[in-house]
């Protein structure tokens, strides 16, 4: 099989070429940056650095990383380095405490993107031929029109089908011979299953290659998406803050792993406790910083997601390095359907409603293949009516606002007091029965 | 004239309600009606007891989530129709009833019905109206 290539020349770049690259990008970054983003600027004295310190690829652990407070305290556009009027679209995606991250693109930016994003199509063997199913959700979310502007990009034909109504995504799939689809892996799972009732044989379909992220999956789940779709099932790797989907990207040679665009992301793994870079192979929480973006550029975002690197070969003659399937995270998010979720927005939530104790609890099952979360809340004396419509009209208001702030739905169930576990010092709070 | 109930929460699992029974059994505290509400998450017990501070102390030291109310007891004659004429002068009131539940006393003559209406003051005035018998809670615990 010949590897198909987005941009053969930088994708196969022999490394010390790549790292010229990169460095000469950074510099140039962190100059820009320092010049226009005062927190940046505050940030980088306060830590006595200046740009001429950056020398190397080496001296980026000099700079100060960036967090997702750093993203919350200069909400909604204080991190942004252009004008307004250069920023042609936002997106945003949930925040730890109600406010949502929100980041911006300009033109360039966008061209970016699509340009990653054509090249993770690429790598799972995607061409102008194929009809690409898009199934991730459209909105503020990035899932949606980043992966849509890599297809048009690609030059392939984009159905925009987003999320849900999986009967109509099915018959579209007969009908339109969708040869590539985008989804999250348990939208994957919910597609087959829906299928097997309906008594639409995959292999019937046009479908050959999925491309799966958004969401923790395991190489068991892999297996079984590609066993009942019939279909070769791949990784994608991105983050909002990042830039979106196309961060990085799995290539069809290899199921270890997932080539990092480091001509325009830059990766770090550090020890999520003592901030030191990790040598590579080491396993730690992943950090990026962006090259190229112009709107929103981050210098060591951390990422809270565990990984590592391997700088290993590839069979597919790509010279950058691959990231491991992210195995964890080093704080409580979860992800529910393609959502972030902190349960302290639950908690959020909860605080905010009369009468409610700081005793609850988030539990997260999968039912069939879709993940469903269940928020436990004690009933207390204040709380309580002796009218069941009282009681009800309490579990739907919070089911409610927790829709509205988090945008997932979920179930509240009320359970007498001290039947949730209190443990000393921190309390367990999540109950995950997902077995990923 | 208002009579005091006791209600609990039930989360529904298997054996709450007969520890709430056995919490009151122990402490020699007797029952005098009671009825359930159930959804499809939990449930609501609602008791009329000879001894309400003494039952909400106790279950409240069992873990139980207790609240008292107030609702009506009246006594009619149990015979076809009592209710519905109790019924007849709450419509006429326009009032709604919250919740109901009704037993019938030792003697077998009477039936005490044991109302939640919207508005309880309303409801009494109406019932006093019309001339029904309503009890206390010390008449319910004495019949």
């Amino acid at each position: 099989m010949t590897t198909l290539y987005w941009e053969e020349e930088i994708e196969t770049l022999p490394r010390v070429g790549l790292e010229s690259i990169q460095l000469t990008r950074l510099k140039h970054l962190v100059a820009r940056v320092y010049a226009t983003v005062a927190p940046y600027r505050a940030k980088m004295d306060a830590a006595g650095i200046k740009p001429a310190d950056i020398q190397s690829l080496a001296d980026l652990s000099k700079l100060p990383f960036t967090v997702k407070d750093d993203l919350r305290d200069n909400y909604p556009f204080g991190l942004f380095t252009v004008p307004m009027e250069q920023v042609v679209r936002v997106h945003a995606s949930s925040g730890t405490t109600g406010k949502p991250t929100v980041v911006g693109y300009t033109r360039k930016d966008i061209e970016t993107w699509s340009g990653v994003m054509a090249r993770a199509l690429t790598c799972a063997g995607a061409t102008s031929h194929d009809m690409i199913h898009n199934a991730y959700g459209y909105g503020l979310f990035t899932g949606g029109l980043g992966a849509h502007y890599g297809v048009e990009r690609l030059g392939a034909t984009v159905i925009p089908v987003s999320g849900g109504n999986t009967k109509r995504q099915i018959t579209i799939m007969q009908d339109f011979r969708s040869s590539v689809l985008l989804a999250t892996p348990s939208y994957a799972l919910n597609l087959a299953d829906t299928m097997e009732e309906l008594g639409v044989d995959p292999k019937s379909l046009a479908l050959r290659v999925g491309i799966f992220g958004a969401e923790p999956w395991s190489e068991n789940m892999r297996a079984e998406v590609e066993r009942k779709l019939g279909i070769r099932a791949v990784d994608i790797y991105g983050l909002s803050e990042v830039i979106g989907p196309g961060v990085a990207m799995q290539c069809l040679e290899t199921d270890r792993g997932m080539h990092i665009f480091e001509d325009h992301f830059l990766p770090e793994i550090i020890d999520p406790d003592t901030g030191e870079v990790l040598p590579p192979g080491e396993k730690g929480e992943l950090v990026f910083t962006t090259l190229t973006k112009e709107a929103f550029p981050l210098i060591r975002y951390r990422t809270k997601d565990i990984s590592r690197l391997t700088y290993e070969k590839c069979a597919c003659g790509r010279t950058m390095v691959r990231m491991e399937k992210v195995t964890g995270r080093t704080d409580d998010m979860l992800i529910i359907r393609g959502v972030n979720v902190f349960p302290s927005q639950v908690e959020h939530v909860l605080m905010g409603t009369e009468g409610v104790e700081p005793h609850y609890q988030i539990v997260v099952n999968r039912e069939g293949n879709l993940d469903t979360m269940a928020v436990r809340v004690e009933v207390s004396e204040a709380l309580f009516s002796d009218e069941v419509k009282t009681l009800e009209k309490l579990s739907r208001k919070i089911q409610t606002d927790i829709k509205d702030l988090l945008g997932v739905s979920c179930k509240v169930q009320l359970v007498e007091p001290r039947t949730i576990q209190r443990s000393e010092g921190k309390a367990q709070r999540v109950i995950d029965n997902r077995k990923l | 004239m208002q009579v005091e109930q006791i209600a609990v929460f039930l989360e529904n699992k298997s054996g709450r309600l007969a520890e709430i029974t056995a919490t009151l059994a122990y402490h020699g505290i007797n029952i005098r009606a009671l009825s359930v509400a159930d959804t499809a998450d939990f449930g609501i017990l609602r008791l009329i007891v000879d001894n309400v501070e003494l039952a909400k102390k106790v279950l409240k030291d069992a873990g139980f989530t207790v609240g008292i109310t107030n609702v009506v007891a009246v006594e009619v004659a149990d015979r076809s129709g009592g209710l519905a004429q109790v019924l007849m002068t709450i419509e006429k009131a326009r009032l709604n009833v919250e919740y109901m539940y009704a037993f019938v006393n030792k003697s077998g003559e009477n039936a005490v019905l044991i109302f939640r209406f919207d508005e309880m003051d309303k409801a009494i005035a109406a019932l006093q109206q019309d001339k029904f018998t309503i009890l206390s809670g010390a008449q319910i615990c004495a019949l």
